[in-house]
């Protein structure tokens, strides 16, 4: 490292200080004991600091480059190795996080991530392997996508599964292409998606995507798909429903078989949204209930981290009808034991070999082969707690989501409590809250109390949706505290505590402005870089 | 399909009238605790909780012929078998790149990604706790829209190959026309990706196969532009590891109301060619993996996507952090702009994405942070020398011909013979000598002798004479 001599901080920058309430004193440094504040990279970093040491090296007798050198500065800054380790650990501590707490989003299914997962992601023989190296030298990571295929086949009850979608919005996509590559193979051009009013936005998003114009579909009053609606709506120009089962409320669509034969029957597809399929693995499998293709976030039900958001992972299981679309490339056990990577080129030839004619791939979704990272940690996961394991996950998911609902009914006002048992969420809305309070008052009274507020305003069908999903991994001890915590700000909300609307006043930043943010967006650091 | 799974499973739980709980260490409910809650909501057994779902779907034990729990000890014995088979990149001579770079990743990088406040949180939605990944992106884009030449970069995409399709829709939103025109020597992958998603969309895709000779066909892809064209798509370097000259296609496209869309699957060649920004490309995408991710079998990688007039951001795909104020008048990180997103917009959103690649982003501005400006072009100085070196041995075996006029880091070498048998033979005796243009075009015999070699700072001098000696006793 060649760095000049220079002073933490060179730009001088310093936080505002001004206490919550103007009762602690400022400090001189804008921190507060633990609570460190930390500048921006780009003001504590040099241009010429380097925190990675390079052997020494003849450079070539002529570029190859071309007449392309970079002249300019490109502008980057950098940090020595215990300043970066210090920058990073101090901005981890601005976070919220599962392993801080309960984490209680409702449809994102913040589960404990175990760090066995984490441990076997990390071999060599897994995380130091290139996507295009002969099949010879990596058989075990065919074997790991092969056999987490066989798990998420079994435990869904359907025919096949296509791996590669990166997340769950990326295997909707995958589904709805699947579906629409089928349509076309029949010669039958449909126009519609129809998708439930409580659906997830990436629903009516990845139809519109594929090239589909979306319809919603009303809820009853009891939180479910109006079954005769839908029904009333199918016909030729339908392609397919989306339907989330559990749906967004937290409920069980009890009517899903009859959905689907009703769409089945007028010869389109039924697309099930798989985000809560955590409420129901090892309980019931979606193949027996009529679902054509279902994506399954393997960062949800799996376990694999959520990451400050992503990387996900969201293969796609199929029905019969729907397997042959499914898309290159993909892996194949033949009975030599030998795990294949079937892709483009080769296809043809392996299927007419092993399945008897060529299939019908509708293409290829991603460069490589899907989130090879995260089938190992999901595989892990699933073999620890196996096919009894993962019915007790679905069952104490369940248990933990209605004790939290049965506790708190009494308080916050639970649209569909009169329904009977919630699934793996509960919902509240925001209708016995005081004048003037609001849901987004809830949430931010939460974080003074310690926890990560649980998803608000959605789903749209309830006003003011407070969806809470505990998960399994949570004691009976800390859902208790929780459930204190929320009922202790919920009773403020309904007696109008002036004082929650200024909450948080604990956290790292007060109610941070949104509006400003929109109104001028600032997206990268405007400043030149010190050093 | 899939065999037999090879843990050994347990015996069944106990299945008598009174349910038995298993146990299992990631489950901190007790029995005494089920019951306790059991009555609190007033159900008498856990299957009341599930009388939602039709009694002729449930299932009334674990799933036939799966394996049952088992020990932290027997999986990782499990997992640790199946790493095993496969040949580690580290631990044989190595070329392979194509849109994936072997580079080193500094330990800290591992370790930050690790800590729990990062690795299990969630997307930012409720900024006042989580600062620390908001402004990570913040930096994170800033880093991405210097590296790239732009204005303005996103909160990451899930990949390259995505990234450019999400490029190429975007480019149609503000041309307004749905012709677009492929660079012949853009990763066939990424290709692959863009002709799936145009046959749902009904863009029209303009694709040629790449020209194997010491030059990209600039005047080729020239003459593909017209009025009709909303965007050029353009790797730079390009998948045979040449480097094309970006501003002639800018000036090209430009002047027939068309974008240039560069494509970058190795953003460590950016520490030593100009930006794509700087050449004038408008939309810069790319693969983000070569910094900091690791090669993982293929993913999880990370999307890049940067552009370069301010006035395009309200067009862009996925999530943007910004700068704001707390009431306290403190600066503060929020994500923004999501107007343009499925969670408010629905059916009229700019992509359907949701998660991404945060942990990713992460992992690859703290790489980018250890190496800063310096480091990085330090890096870069290090692979074009390697790669050098490589180019120039190599050229020497008989029978082996060196097509590129310029490169990087990556090159393509004509072999004379089917180059997709030669490198399965090569991996039989322990060298993984690179991509076969037959595994990336296959069934194109006119490309079958082509072999792409990538050299970083990882291959060593030992590494290139192990090539170069088995290219020559298997050539010979």
């Amino acid at each position: 490292m060649n760095a000049p001599a220079k002073t933490p901080n060179a730009s001088g920058w310093k936080p505002e200080m001004t206490p919550a309430g103007g009762a602690q004193p400022a400090t001189s440094t804008g921190n507060r004991a633990l609570l460190l504040e930390e500048p921006l990279l780009f003001e504590i970093g040099h241009r010429e600091t380097t925190g990675v040491d390079f052997p020494a090296f003849d450079p070539p007798a002529a570029s190859r480059l071309g007449g392309m050198e970079r002249t300019a500065p490109i502008g980057l800054v950098g940090l020595s190795e215990p300043e970066t380790v210090r920058h990073y650990t101090r901005l981890s501590r601005q976070n919220y996080a599962i392993d801080l707490g309960l984490f209680p989003l409702g449809s994102c299914t913040m589960k404990h991530n175990p760090r066995l997962n984490e441990k076997m992601a990390r071999l060599p023989g897994f995380a130091d392997v290139h996507p295009l190296q002969p099949a010879s030298t990596v058989q075990g990571a065919l074997e790991v996508m092969n056999e987490l295929a066989h798990w998420l086949i079994a435990l869904t009850g359907m025919h096949g599964v296509a791996m590669s979608p990166k997340a769950g919005a990326h295997g909707e996509l995958c589904g709805i292409l699947c579906i629409r590559a089928a349509l076309e193979a029949r010669g039958d051009a449909r126009e519609v998606v129809l998708v439930p009013e409580s659906a997830h936005g990436t629903n009516p998003a990845t139809a519109a995507f594929a090239g589909y114009r979306v319809e919603d579909i009303p809820a009853t009053v009891d939180g479910r798909v109006d079954v005769a609606t839908l029904k009333a709506r199918l016909g030729p120009d339908v392609a397919a429903v989306m339907i989330t089962n559990p749906n967004t409320c937290g409920l069980f669509e009890r009517d899903f078989r009859e959905i689907a034969d009703a769409v089945h029957a007028a010869g389109g597809f039924v697309y099930c949204d798989g985000a809560n399929f955590n409420a129901i693995v090892g309980k019931v499998r979606p193949g027996d209930l009529g679902v054509d293709a279902m994506h399954i976030n393997l960062h949800k039900t799996f376990s694999t981290p959520h990451g400050g958001g992503g990387p996900g992972s969201g293969p796609v299981v199929l029905s019969e009808a729907l397997s042959p679309f499914a898309p290159l490339p993909y892996t194949a056990r033949t009975k030599d034991g030998v795990v294949h990577l079937v892709e483009e080129g080769d296809a043809e030839a392996f299927e007419t070999e092993h399945f008897g004619a060529p299939l019908q791939a509708f293409g290829r979704m991603t460069a490589f082969h899907g989130q090879m990272g995260m089938f190992t940690r999901a595989l892990t996961y699933i073999l620890s707690h196996g096919a009894d394991g993962l019915k007790q996950v679905a069952e104490d998911a369940v248990l933990n989501a209605n004790y939290v609902l049965r506790s708190l009914e009494d308080v916050l006002d639970a649209p569909f409590a009169a329904s009977g048992p919630c699934m793996h969420e509960a919902l509240f809305s925001d209708s016995n809250l005081a004048e003037g309070f609001s849901t987004l008052d809830v949430a931010k009274g939460l974080i003074d109390e310690g926890y990560h507020p649980m998803t608000v305003y959605f789903p749209l069908v309830v006003h003011g949706a407070m969806l809470v999903e505990p998960t399994e991994t949570e004691s009976k001890a800390a859902l208790d505290q929780f459930i204190g915590a929320l009922r202790h700000v919920g009773e403020r909300a309904k007696a109008g505590d002036a004082a929650l609307k200024q909450a948080p006043v604990f956290a790292p930043r007060r109610r941070l402005d949104e509006t400003l943010a929109a109104r001028k967006p600032v997206l990268t650091w405007q400043g030149n870089g010190s050093g | 399909m899939a065999g037999a799974v090879l843990v050994r499973p347990r015996p069944p739980p106990s299945r008598g009238i009174t349910r038995k709980w298993i146990e299992m260490r990631y489950l901190p409910l007790t029995d005494t605790d089920r019951s306790a809650m059991l009555a609190t909501i007033g159900a008498a057994t856990i299957d009341d909780l599930f009388v939602d779902v039709p009694e002729a779907a449930r299932l009334d034990g674990p799933i036939a012929g799966l394996p049952l729990h088992a020990s932290e000890m027997a999986v990782e014995r499990h997992m640790s078998r199946l790493a095993a088979k496969n040949v580690a990149a580290g631990s044989v001579p190595f070329f392979l790149g194509a849109g994936a770079y072997r580079h080193h990743v500094p330990a800290s990088v591992d370790h930050i990604i690790q800590r729990g406040e990062f690795l299990t949180a969630y997307t930012p939605y409720q900024p006042e706790i989580a600062q620390g990944t908001l402004q990570m992106l913040f930096e994170f884009q800033t880093q991405v829209a210097r590296l790239y030449g732009c204005a303005v970069a996103n909160a990451s995409m899930y990949d390259g190959s995505t990234a450019c399709w999400e490029a190429i829709s975007m480019a149609a939103r503000i041309t307004r026309r749905k012709r677009v025109v492929l660079s012949g020597a853009l990763h066939p992958h990424y290709a692959a990706v863009v002709r799936t998603m145009a046959r749902f969309t009904e863009d029209e895709v303009a694709d040629a196969l790449p020209t194997v000779q010491a030059e990209p066909d600039n005047q080729g892809l020239i003459a593909r532009i017209d009025d009709a064209t909303s965007c050029v798509v353009v790797q730079y370097p390009d998948v045979l590891g040449r480097i094309p000259d970006l501003a002639a296609i800018a000036e090209a496209a430009h002047a027939k109301g068309a974008l240039l869309i560069a494509v970058n699957t190795e953003p460590v060649a950016l520490g030593a060619i100009k930006s794509p920004g700087e050449l004038g490309a408008d939309i810069v995408v790319g693969e983000g993996q070569s910094i900091g991710v690791g090669l993982q079998f293929g993913g999880p990688y990370l999307g890049l996507f940067a552009v370069r007039d301010p006035r395009h951001v309200r067009q862009m795909p996925g999530r943007l952090c910004g700068e704001t104020v707390d009431a306290e008048g403190k600066r503060g990180f929020v994500l923004t702009l999501s107007t343009r997103e499925q969670h408010i917009r629905r059916e009229k959103a700019t992509s359907n994405i949701c998660t991404n690649s945060g942990l990713c982003a992460l992992a690859f501005s703290v790489h980018m942070t250890l190496l800063g400006e310096a480091g990085l072009r330090q890096l870069s100085a290090l692979n074009h020398a390697r790669a050098c070196r490589a180019a120039d041995r190599l050229a020497q075996v008989p029978g082996v011909t060196l097509v590129n006029r310029t490169f990087f880091n990556e090159f393509t070498l004509k072999v004379g013979r089917d180059a997709r048998v030669l490198v399965r033979q090569l991996a039989d005796r322990g060298i993984l000598a690179g991509v076969s243009l037959g595994r990336l075009y296959p069934g194109i015999s006119a490309l079958e002798d082509g072999l792409l070699v990538a050299v970083t700072e990882t291959t060593s001098e030992e590494d290139i004479e192990a090539l170069a000696s088995a290219l020559q006793e298997a050539l010979a």
